[in-house]
């Protein structure tokens, strides 16, 4: 037996030992490194074991932000899909108007996110905003600096705006691949609209939904700039999410020991979230293993 | 059940194509009888799949009427006519079991509920699948799909016809036998109009009662599978039917002999009558079938050359050349060849075709078929 032994391929995986580094491990293990210690400064760490998780974990601040958190995905999802789903059905599928259409789709997604920010900031507010003088015009009482409610609702229908595009844009691939032969077979069996949905176009969009409800939950969970730039937060801390907590924790206040433990703690918490999506929607409507038995 | 006629039925898919004469059927008038089988058979493109969806009423006609015995139900829905149509591709319902896939037309019918039990334990026995019928129908095989797509169509026990498009394109050439035969004895069983799209002539031929061979948006010839074998009503019905198909050779007609590549060759007697369609600037063509074609001794007949022999196992197929024409023969597996030979054709499978359409050459009948479209 002649075995080569050549040692040098090693150094063919290096450069992606190396981004890998760089991009991940490095800087997640200094995070990690951040929250087992604490400091009196003059960069003198001492081991603080897993106080910092503790902390947080207890903490009526994280709790409040991670309801907040939690609320606002359900309500962002609980918006965003339906929308996109009813958006998808209603555009065209044939002519000159499905470029139309997408292109007009496309458009919000292409704006970055603190651009949306701004843009809303502006449009919302009640003395030169067009929204916001609007609604103020037709009496109603909104302020979105002031009034939480106000606050929340502007938020909302940012995103709602900014990203059902992206659900009905998932929706619309998933509709358009379905063969016409289902549709000529559902006439033919005599179904109604309604049943069509239900038991063609929804099944088939089952894949680019379980993509469109993990990408929307996702950034909903992470969502930072836009509320960051529109409410500051405020008012009060009302529309403080988790990622405006930790940045004010991290650069406002310079607690790196907690900051680090709170982000080892969302990421989790995303992370896990995630697998129970991703695992419930797999598995719903999944065939059970095959039966053999001769149930009639 | 009902008695199908299409009534000079023409399609354009789009009114531009009309306008330029482009008809994807380009003349279609036919009768399918009550209760019969039949087999649309033809190339990709030639309007089967249009003629089918026409029948069905996923597209309206251009021109002409569909009838369902003295119905006309051309403006009419699919779900209307009550008609089942069974595709080429399984179309299943994912996320119901099978019972509730074969139950849906029902339920859509607001059929009594224990009528549809009863109905759909039947079928599944008759599909051979009560056993899976509390499976989920999405994890099946194609050939399983392919069964409860026709079993949603059959267990609406009074539609007026069901209509395949190619419905075994997808399934395993050892289940297509099966899934074919188990057709048959369905269609035995109900008696139902049945309509069924190949592009496959053995599929066709063995499916059903009457073949209808559709060629470029017109059906050329409408026959049982013995009648499009021994008298193919256009040349290309020879040369779609049978492998190999007819051999098909320009000639020129002198005083009862024709005169093929240079050779002549004397026609049977009955064969003189036609002259009528034999006008000046029609194309004039000798059709044979293969299985008619004889090797004899040098001197006998038309001198060919042999080109290659093509071993198939029950028989040999001889590819020769008759000056520059190619003239296929079949002769059987023990017969030996000669170096040289003549070749003979048995006078009986001799057709005259005049611009591609029979002439009909029946002792007495000067009469001219040149439409082809006679059923």
């Amino acid at each position: 037996m002649d075995k080569t032994f050549n040692n040098r391929a090693w150094f063919l995986v290096l450069p992606v030992l190396v981004i890998v580094a760089f991009s991940a491990v490095i800087p997640l293990m200094t995070v990690v490194n951040y929250s087992v210690q604490d400091t009196f400064g003059n960069n003198q760490f001492f081991w603080a074991g897993t106080d910092w998780f503790t902390d947080i974990l207890t903490s009526a601040r994280f709790h409040d932000a991670l309801i907040r958190n939690l609320i606002f995905s359900g309500i962002i999802l609980a918006i965003e899909i339906p929308l996109g789903i009813l958006v998808a059905l209603a555009m065209p599928k044939k002519g000159v108007w499905v470029s139309v259409c997408l292109v007009l789709m496309a458009l919000p997604l292409l704006i970055p996110w603190n651009v949306v920010g701004t843009i809303w900031q502006v449009f919302a507010r009640t003395d030169i905003g067009l929204l916001g003088a609007t609604v103020a015009g037709l009496g109603i009482d909104y302020n979105y600096v002031q009034d939480p409610l106000d606050a929340w609702i502007t938020v909302v229908v940012m995103d709602v705006w900014h990203w059902t595009s992206l659900v009905a844009l998932l929706c619309y691939a998933g509709l358009v691949s379905i063969p016409d032969a289902y549709y000529q077979a559902a006439k033919i069996d005599g179904a109604s609209r309604l049943a069509v949905f239900r038991y063609i176009q929804l099944p088939k969009m089952g894949r680019v939904l379980l993509i469109a409800v993990l990408l929307r939950f996702m950034d909903s969970f992470m969502i930072y700039t836009e509320p960051f730039v529109v409410t500051g937060g405020g008012p009060g801390n009302s529309t403080t999410f988790l990622s405006i907590d930790l940045v004010k924790m991290a650069v406002g206040q310079f607690d790196l020991g907690p900051a680090a433990a709170m982000s080892l703690i969302y990421f989790l918490i995303i992370l896990l979230l995630s697998w129970v999506f991703y695992t419930v929607m797999t598995n719903v409507g999944a065939d059970k293993a095959p039966r053999t038995g001769g149930e009639a | 059940m009902a008695r199908i006629s299409l009534d000079h039925l023409r399609h354009a898919y789009t009114p531009g194509l009309a306008e330029a004469g482009i008809y994807a059927l380009r003349e279609v008038d036919h009768v399918f009888e009550d209760g019969g089988a039949y087999a649309l058979l033809g190339p990709s493109g030639c309007g089967k799949t249009t003629l089918l969806n026409i029948m069905s009423g996923l597209l309206t006609p251009s021109e002409g009427h569909v009838r369902f015995d003295e119905t006309d139900v051309t403006m009419l829905s699919p779900e209307a006519r009550n008609i089942a149509q069974v595709f080429q591709f399984p179309v299943i319902y994912d996320t119901m079991t099978v019972a509730e896939n074969l139950a849906f037309p029902l339920k859509n019918r607001r059929v009594p509920k224990d009528e549809i039990q009863r109905r759909v334990a039947d079928m599944l026995g008759r599909l051979g699948m009560t056993q899976k019928g509390k499976r989920k129908a999405r994890g099946l095989t194609a050939d399983e799909k392919q069964k409860i797509s026709l079993g949603r169509g059959l267990i609406r026990s009074d539609v007026a016809a069901i209509l395949f498009d190619e419905p075994l394109t997808v399934i395993d050439p050892h289940m297509k036998w099966q899934l074919r035969s188990e057709l048959k004895a369905l269609h035995k069983e109900f008696a139902m109009t049945m309509v069924y799209v190949t592009h496959d002539q053995t599929e066709a031929l063995t499916f059903a009662d009457k073949v209808v061979v559709m060629y470029e948006g017109e059906v050329v010839q409408i026959g049982t599978p013995e009648e499009l074998f021994e008298r193919p009503q256009h040349t290309f019905v020879g040369y779609f039917i049978g492998s190999p198909g007819m051999n098909v050779l320009p000639c020129a007609l002198e005083s009862g002999e024709a005169v093929v590549s240079g050779q002549r060759l004397r026609l049977p007697a009955h064969f003189g009558p036609a002259g009528g369609q034999m006008a000046q600037g029609r194309r004039i063509e000798l059709g044979i079938r293969p299985e008619f074609v004889s090797l004899v001794p040098r001197g006998e007949g038309l001198p060919v050359t042999i080109e290659r022999v093509e071993d198939v196992g029950s028989e040999k197929i001889v590819r020769a050349r008759l000056g520059d024409l190619p003239v296929s023969a079949i002769v059987k597996e023990d017969a030996s060849l000669p170096a040289e030979a003549d070749i003979a054709f048995a006078p009986h499978a001799l057709n005259l075709y005049s611009d591609s359409r029979l002439v009909d050459t029946t002792p007495g009948a000067a009469r001219a078929t040149a439409s082809g479209r006679t059923a």
